[in-house]
């Protein structure tokens, strides 16, 4: 449900910076389905990839195979990324707040975690620096805290700061997809609010899902549930041995 | 000239000393386990080990007590899990950390490469990385006033790369993914190659556009075959991805991930004996045939 959801986000001839996972499940099922000419950029340095089995990592070698363009990492970043070159990037984390700050670097305190998680890696520069950012993970009251224990990849908020104060070319997380709801940008407050529901869910179910109170639009979209197609694409095509779904 | 084709052994033990900063670089491509295996062997201690992914290279590096200090931007195992040697050292305190994002990595090496002082980056505003690490900077540009990161400049001791080919002077030539190796190199004050292939001069000359280090920076050369494995070489096998996801409950039981290092690190005498112990892996791996056809470098 969700790769197809985020995969509908995607729109064709759009500069993709893709990461490893369900994002990177959701950019090849809409370079198959309706965009086609979608342009995935992975960190490693592949550009324009159209690997042939779902890469496992964001190294995997059917990324270079056929691809356009193969660069340094210094490319990646200084080139194509503070370049302004590059228009969504696809995050997930282990925890996301009512601001869309993510947090994958460590639960609890930074000196003393209770949990360490990886890190960065590019996400706190493609919150910067992508035209749009959007993000992916399942809903739990564990993975949407109101704020996050460590904010890596900026949102709309900083320890009270509006994100327009502080100079980010890119305009941020637009929109949350998980496996319940889809939560999105306010753009007046910048805070993450209801904007549709999967089927069969309910409000009171996204609320429990989630640790602040959560504004709900008047109209609620309601994302189609994956056609047979994306669900075929999803299960024989793109992860046969189902190693994300 | 002399060549500079030595034995693993005789490059680490050359190169890579007791305290030193160490950067084993390639981005999920060429990660030379080769190496690290004969860092451990010789029981290097106190090491800084620095590059963009620990991986399971340096998650065996620091289970085998190697490292005093991690300095990285994504400690994780793709699609498979942790990095658990890594993970409790942190979580008990036994490892220092200094954590950037990658692009913080890659403009700290393009700094060191360059003999700059610091690199400058559009980044960190608005997230808690400079918190937690301030060697993470910023300065007034001079032009315009705009506030811009900093991070200081990486020059590694000695910086290990591995590459499909080089000739006895080191001059090396590799393909499919990058990463920073070209950087690493550059602002490395020593730095080790090793090769799948060793060849002639004039396979060099004969495409220098495919050249990523060039030999005036290169100290010693190593043959080694197979050297990348469970990372991979484009071109000659593949990754062992199920190797990655076998990590994990290896290296999530301390007991497990001594009884590796003992049987695939302390007990190979060097990589042939390592493959040895592998049947089946070399016809499992070998990468399949898709060759390009060269241009045309007439003038």
């Amino acid at each position: 449900m969700m790769a197809a959801v985020a995969a509908r986000e995607l729109r064709d001839g759009e500069v993709t910076f893709v990461g490893i996972g369900l994002p990177n499940l959701a950019c090849n099922l809409a370079r198959a389905l309706h965009a086609p000419n979608l342009v995935l950029i992975y960190e490693s340095g592949a550009v324009g990839a159209v690997p042939e089995r779902l890469p496992v990592s964001i190294g995997d070698p059917s990324l270079v195979t056929g691809s356009l363009m193969v660069c340094s990492m210094a490319d990646v970043f200084q080139l194509f990324l503070q370049g302004g070159r590059i228009g969504v990037g696809f995050l997930g984390g282990a925890q996301i707040d009512r601001w869309g700050n993510i947090n994958t670097t460590v639960v609890g305190p930074y000196a003393h975690p209770k949990v360490r998680l990886p890190g960065s890696g590019g996400a706190a520069e493609i919150a910067v620096h992508a035209r749009r950012v959007l993000i992916i993970s399942r809903l739990n009251p564990r993975a949407f805290p109101a704020e996050v224990d460590f904010v890596t990849s900026p949102g709309h908020r900083f320890h009270g700061r509006p994100r327009r104060e502080l100079s980010m070319p890119g305009a941020g997380p637009v929109k949350v997809v998980t496996d319940k709801a889809v939560l999105e940008t306010d753009p007046e407050s910048g805070e993450l609010v209801l904007a549709g529901l999967c089927p069969g869910v309910t409000v009171a179910e996204v609320q429990a899902g989630v640790g602040w109170p959560l504004r709900v639009r008047p109209a609620l979209d309601a994302p189609a549930a994956p056609s047979a197609e994306e669900l075929r694409l999803l299960r024989e095509v793109l992860d046969p041995r189902g190693l994300y779904l | 000239m002399d060549s500079k084709v030595v034995s693993m052994k005789e490059a680490i033990a050359a190169h890579v000393r007791d305290g030193d900063t160490v950067v084993i670089e390639g981005f999920t491509h060429l990660i030379c386990f080769a190496a690290g295996h004969e860092i451990i062997r010789q029981r290097r201690r106190d090491l800084t080990l620095a590059r963009l992914t620990p991986d399971l290279v340096f998650d065996q590096m620091i289970g085998a007590g190697c490292a005093r200090k991690l300095v990285f931007s994504w400690a994780g195992n793709p699609g498979a899990g942790s990095l658990h040697a890594f993970r409790r050292a942190v979580e008990s305190g036994a490892l220092e950390i200094e954590e950037y994002s990658h692009f913080g990595m890659v403009a700290r090496l393009a700094a060191g490469a360059a003999r700059l002082p610091f690199g400058v980056l559009r980044n960190y505003m608005g997230s808690d990385l400079p918190a937690a690490n301030p060697r993470i900077r910023t300065v007034a540009c001079p032009y315009t006033g705009e506030t811009l990161a900093t991070v200081p400049a990486l020059e590694p001791d000695v910086t290990i790369v591995h590459a499909q080919r080089a000739d006895r002077q080191g001059n090396t030539q590799v393909w499919g993914l990058m990463g920073v190796q070209k950087e690493a190199a550059f602002a490395s004050k020593r730095v080790v190659v090793v090769v799948e292939e060793l060849v002639d001069e004039a396979v060099i000359r004969a495409d220098p556009n495919r050249t990523l280090i060039p030999g005036l920076v290169v100290d010693a050369v190593v043959v080694e075959p197979w050297g990348c494995h469970p990372s991979y070489a484009q071109g000659h096998y593949d990754r062992d991805n199920d190797f990655y996801v076998d990590w994990e409950a290896i290296s999530k039981d301390p007991g497990k991930l001594q009884g590796y290092l003992d049987e695939f690190v302390y007990g190979c005498a060097d990589r042939a004996a390592y493959l040895a112990r592998m049947p089946g892996l070399q016809d499992r791996l070998r990468a399949r045939e898709r060759t390009c056809a060269g241009v045309n470098y007439g003038f």
